[in-house]
């Protein structure tokens, strides 16, 4: 397979996996858990195909184009790094899903469970083997969501929820600090492709932003890999499944922080600021996680905190910039994936066989499980670092390597340290083995029922134990040529020469390990003692913390939001239009100049004036008779009517034909709506209000009119309207520049206006379809005609002229519609002539006769309308050419003539069909209620009339 | 007087009015103040392309002045796409009135006039 499709494959694999098991989410156990393990062992073996040429030097890349104006490429690339991670996210993958299956009972949700589970391991896999960092950082966050899931997998117990909740604030929180670091540091290097980043590391260390981009990656590794300050999620996240805790909380998921400290170590690595605050948060997280470690209870919680201490020790070694410690980190990754996987899979079965996970209720578990005791304390082993484990020897590397560099100028700084915290990880590995596994049993009901399980739980454990025990044994064989050239990678230099081995002679490692192991042996014999001091010690919870400043910001961010965000819409529109009159203010007096420019104005002939005056004087009685409600719809009508004449005078014959159309749909828009709305109620705002209201509305009038005068009586600056002028024939086809520009340059903001038009239909339709219901229904239920209507229903005049009228207005629409593209028309003003035509009808014949006869459903035509629009811009995608490139032709025809075909009719159709549908479904929707209120009250008066001639007799 | 000081003094004028009456209590006054904002600014930004006299941007042989479309393409929407959102503004009015029986934009209980009776008779429901 060629390698690109290899990749691709390789990461495909999982997501489709998810998919797959997502889809059959109602199958057995065995149908999840199969294709789990089925995807992660195929995966394993594409990536074994790929191995034997990555080992010996080779990069494989893979390249796509996704956003490349962003510098956003589908770039893959599996080196040595990348391949070790990926080992381990798929091998581990395959052994927890063999693990999961028995650990989950059947009635479980496991189709969620595996789904879930798969969607993280493509994630990770999309961290490990992703070539461009932008797409690493979308899997970066893929990887909180998936976690997200698993830890609140079972949903019903709070603690899962909690922690899930925590985990998520804490790592996606991280990840938004990544984002900033990762685009800083793209930015700082010229490019996102990762291979390109690594390449200039020079370049990035000397910019100035440096330390920024540095600390914004380190806060998104230190997040993820459980960090100090950040390391407190990780013992929350212990709520998840122990399958998940074992493969994402121990062996992948939080080994991402430190495998992008890897990543990028030939970037930033070096500087004085990089080694000191990694290795010194590395140094401190190592020594907490371990103390606190020793005096937990819940087995799980024991290993959350030595995983946390653990991954201190690597953050430590990466830090120190040197490689052999680089070296060290490396093969201590491979160890603890090892180590402590099995853990975790033996805690599950401790838990699964005797109930509980306390610590201080087991004991002399050895007898009833000897193998599951076996497993767990060779693993523990090399967790403690006891020869000839193979976390003695990547613990010794460490230890090596500590005097190589002075932390704060003092060279016994970080050996102390250092030999601190393997003393206690030795401690605290001893108490999990004896106190679980060894001694008087504590509590017999956990006892009773204790057994070694079945293969299917401990195959997996007992196969990563022995992996540990073989990393120590016979280290050369098994781990040195990927080690070296991992780290020949992670330092990028040559691969170093390697020498893994259980016994160098006596050295400073060796008298350091043999320190912890003895001062080890010590805090374990006085455990006892050290635990009454613990508990007597008050300690602050980082959680409760964590909770605290949560609800202190949700309180003031609460009182922000109410502060300005008030439920008055009258506070927030005068302190909209108030701030706007400031910024025309600020604007005018900063901008200086006289009000009016230079340019020659037109000369207004006496009709001008007049209508001016008219329009002028409708504003004022709108403002004035707002309370008499169908007056003012009048008033309405004559601002609209003087505003398209305007129109028509000032070159805009499209503009004119639009506003005159849409002002007679908004007016019976009104009309309609007022039927059922108060026609005049009184005034609600006292004098000092209207007051106040009217000095800023007339301020607001002088500062626009001003504004608009300005610019006015300005020449215009350059613009792009002259290359509309010039290509509407030639490019567009049609000679109606607008419309060419609304169908072809601009296709795409019409497209997105009809959509927007189609939604307003549709919501206005949801809006009065249900107002049958509730309150709404009621009140409409007993609402009275209040208006005086003509004593004929239906006037006869009306109807005739209605009737003729119909089918000559369809044939103005056509026409206008036909010749939108070279003359004033066009779909928006057809649209609005058929609707009115249409309208007509439902005001002379009545809701019902005319509904009866309607051969068309305004929802389809929405539909259809943006569909064909759609449908046009895809066929120009299909044809090649960008999305909406129109096209046109000649053609001619016997009688007619030569004549014009341009593709952008087929869109202006679209346009047609989705206003006429938004129109006739927001009028004929509203006459509907209308219609509906009116016979609710017709029969009341039938009912009422019927009633007291009754009762008369 | 000029056609320039035509159309700025009725923008302004339509701002004012417009204003004052968004800034009113009743939803239906609202709705109206809405459409005289949205009169003055499609006006404005039509007006940016300037004011051009028997100019249409209809190409024709041996014209070579036209005025400049663009602010009337963007304004042939703008128009549409203002009633769409006047006729969302009135339902919503409509669908609120009908709700709580109050034409007050918050929804305060608040007297409608007694000529449509249905506020006050929603309370009694379908007597018998």
């Amino acid at each position: 397979m060629a390698i690109a499709a290899t990749l691709a494959t390789l990461l495909v694999l999982p997501f489709a996996a998810a998919l797959a098991i997502a889809l059959v989410g109602g199958a057995t156990r065995a149908v999840h858990s199969g294709l789990a393990a089925a995807a992660s062992a195929l995966g394993l073996a594409l990536l074994g195909s790929l191995a034997p040429e990555v080992l010996s030097g080779a990069v494989m890349q893979a390249r796509w184009d996704w956003v490349p104006s962003l510098g956003l490429d589908l770039a893959l690339m599996v080196d040595p790094l990348g391949l070790m991670f990926a080992a381990l996210i798929l091998g581990i993958g395959l052994l927890v899903a063999l693990y999961a299956h028995f650990y989950l009972y059947p009635g479980e949700a496991t189709g969620r469970f595996f789904a879930s589970l798969m969607l993280f391991q493509g994630a990770m896999l999309g961290i490990v083997i992703a070539g461009n960092v932008l797409l690493l950082l979308v899997f970066w966050e893929l990887t909180s969501l998936a976690s997200f899931l698993l830890i609140g997998f079972w949903q019903h117990k709070p603690e899962a929820r909690q922690g899930a909740r925590l985990a998520l604030a804490i790592t996606g929180g991280g990840g938004l600090a990544l984002i900033g670091g990762l685009v800083l540091l793209g930015l700082l290097a010229g490019s996102f492709d990762l291979a390109t980043i690594l390449a200039r590391g020079a370049a990035v260390r000397a910019a100035p932003l440096y330390p920024l981009a540095l600390g914004l990656i380190l806060v998104g590794c230190f997040t993820k890999s459980a960090q100090f300050p950040f390391h407190f999620w990780l013992p929350h996240a212990m709520a998840a499944p122990t399958p998940v805790s074992a493969y994402l909380h121990s062996a992948t998921m939080v080994k991402a922080g430190v495998f992008l400290l890897a990543r990028l170590w030939p970037v930033l690595a070096g500087t004085e600021l990089y080694t000191v605050t990694v290795t010194s948060v590395g140094l401190v997280t190592m020594i907490l996680g371990a103390v606190v470690a020793l005096f937990r209870h819940d087995l799980k919680s024991i290993l959350a905190y030595s995983t946390i201490s653990q991954l201190g020790m690597l953050v430590m070694l990466l830090g120190m910039s040197l490689k052999a410690a680089a070296l060290a980190a490396v093969l201590h990754i491979l160890n603890h994936a090892a180590f402590k996987a099995a853990l975790f899979m033996g805690a599950g079965i401790v838990e699964h066989e005797t109930g509980t996970r306390d610590i201080r209720r087991l004991g002399g578990l050895a007898k009833a499980m000897p193998i599951t005791a076996l497993i767990a304390t060779l693993a523990a082993a090399s967790m403690a670092g006891v020869p000839p484990m193979g976390g003695f020897i990547s613990k010794e590397l460490m230890l090596y390597q500590t005097d190589k560099l002075a932390l704060f100028g003092q060279p016994w700084l970080l050996p102390l340290l250092a030999t601190l915290g393997a003393g206690f990880s030795v401690a605290y590995s001893l108490r999990l083995v004896a106190h679980q596994f060894f001694g008087a049993p504590r509590e017999a009901e956990a006892h009773a029922r204790a057994h070694d399980p079945g293969i299917g739980l401990i195959a997996a454990p007992a196969l990563l134990t022995t992996l540990a025990v073989l990393l120590g044994l016979i280290p050369m064989a098994l781990a040195a040529p990927l080690v070296a050239a991992v780290t020949g990678v992670v330092t990028g230099g040559a691969p170093p020469h390697l020498d893994l081995a259980l016994w160098h002679g006596v050295n400073l490692a060796l008298v350091l390990s043999l320190a912890a192991l003895g001062g080890g042996a010590l805090l374990f014999w006085r455990h006892g003692a050290l635990m009454a001091l613990w508990e007597r010690a008050t300690l602050p919870d980082a959680k409760r913390l964590f909770e605290t400043a949560l609800a202190f910001a949700d309180r003031w961010v609460r009182k922000g939001i109410v502060a300005l965000h008030t439920p008055s819409l009258q506070r927030m529109l005068l302190a909209v239009f108030a701030v706007t009159v400031l910024l025309v203010i600020e604007g005018a007096l900063t901008g200086g100049g006289a009000l009016p420019g230079g340019r020659p104005g037109l000369a207004a002939p006496l009709p001008a004036v007049i209508a001016w005056a008219l329009l002028l004087t409708a504003c004022a009685a709108v403002v004035n008779e707002a309370r008499q409600r169908f007056a003012v719809l009048i008033y309405v009508s004559v601002i609209g009517l003087i505003i398209s004449l305007a129109f028509v005078e000032l070159s805009a014959p499209d503009l004119a034909l639009t506003q005159i159309s849409v002002e007679v749909v908004t007016v019976l828009l009104l009309l309609l709506a007022l039927n059922l709305l108060p026609k005049s109620p009184p005034s609600l705002s006292g004098a000092p209000r209207r007051w106040r209201d009217g000095v800023l509305a007339v301020l607001g009038g002088t500062l626009f009119g001003g504004l608009a005068y300005a610019m006015l009586t300005r020449a215009p600056g350059e613009s792009i309207s002259a290359w509309h002028l010039a290509n509407a024939k030639p490019g567009g086809g049609g000679t109606n520049v607008v419309n060419v520009i609304l169908v072809d340059f601009r296709a795409f903001d019409t497209l997105g206006e009809i959509i927007v038009l189609g939604i307003a239909g549709l919501t206005i339709y949801a809006l009065l379809d249900t107002t049958a219901r509730g309150a709404a229904g009621a009140r409409l239920g007993t609402w009275r005609e209040d208006m005086p209507h003509s004593p004929e229903r239906h006037p006869m005049m009306l109807l005739a002229a209605s009737r003729i009228i119909l089918p000559l207005t369809l044939t103005v629409g056509i026409y206008l519609f036909l010749r939108g593209h070279n003359q004033p028309g066009g779909g928006f003003i057809a649209a609005l002539v058929v609707a009115i035509a249409f309208l007509v009808q439902y005001l002379a014949a009545g809701f019902d006769w005319s509904d009866a006869r309607k051969r068309f459903g305004e929802h389809q035509m929405i539909g259809w309308g943006v569909l064909v629009a759609m449908g046009t811009g895809l066929a120009a995608m299909v044809l090649g050419a960008p999305f909406l490139t129109s096209a046109y032709d000649y053609f001619s025809l016997p009688l007619i003539g030569t004549f014009e075909l341009a593709s952008a009719m087929a869109f202006d159709a679209g346009v047609f069909l989705t206003v006429f549908g938004a129109v006739m479904l927001a009028l004929a929707q509203l006459s509907h209620i209308a219609r509906r209120a009116a016979r609710a009250h017709a029969a009341r008066i039938e009912a009422e009339g019927a009633g007291a001639g009754e009762s008369a007799p | 007087m000029t056609y320039e000081f035509l159309v700025a003094s009725a923008i302004g004028v339509l701002v004012a009015g417009g204003i004052y009456l968004a800034l009113r209590a009743r939803t239906f006054q609202v709705v109206l103040g809405l459409t005289l904002i949205s009169h003055a600014v499609n006006l404005f930004l039509f007006a940016s392309g300037r004011l051009v006299l028997a100019r249409p941007p209809i190409l024709a042989k041996g014209v070579n002045h036209y005025t400049d479309p663009l602010p009337q393409a963007l304004v042939l929407t703008a128009i549409v796409i203002t009633f769409g959102m006047t006729a969302l503004v009135v339902i919503l009015a409509l669908r609120s009135f009908l709700e709580t029986g109050s034409d007050h934009v918050d929804g305060a209980i608040v007297p409608c006039d007694g000529q449509d009776g249905m506020a006050e008779s929603a309370g009694e429901g379908e007597a018998p």
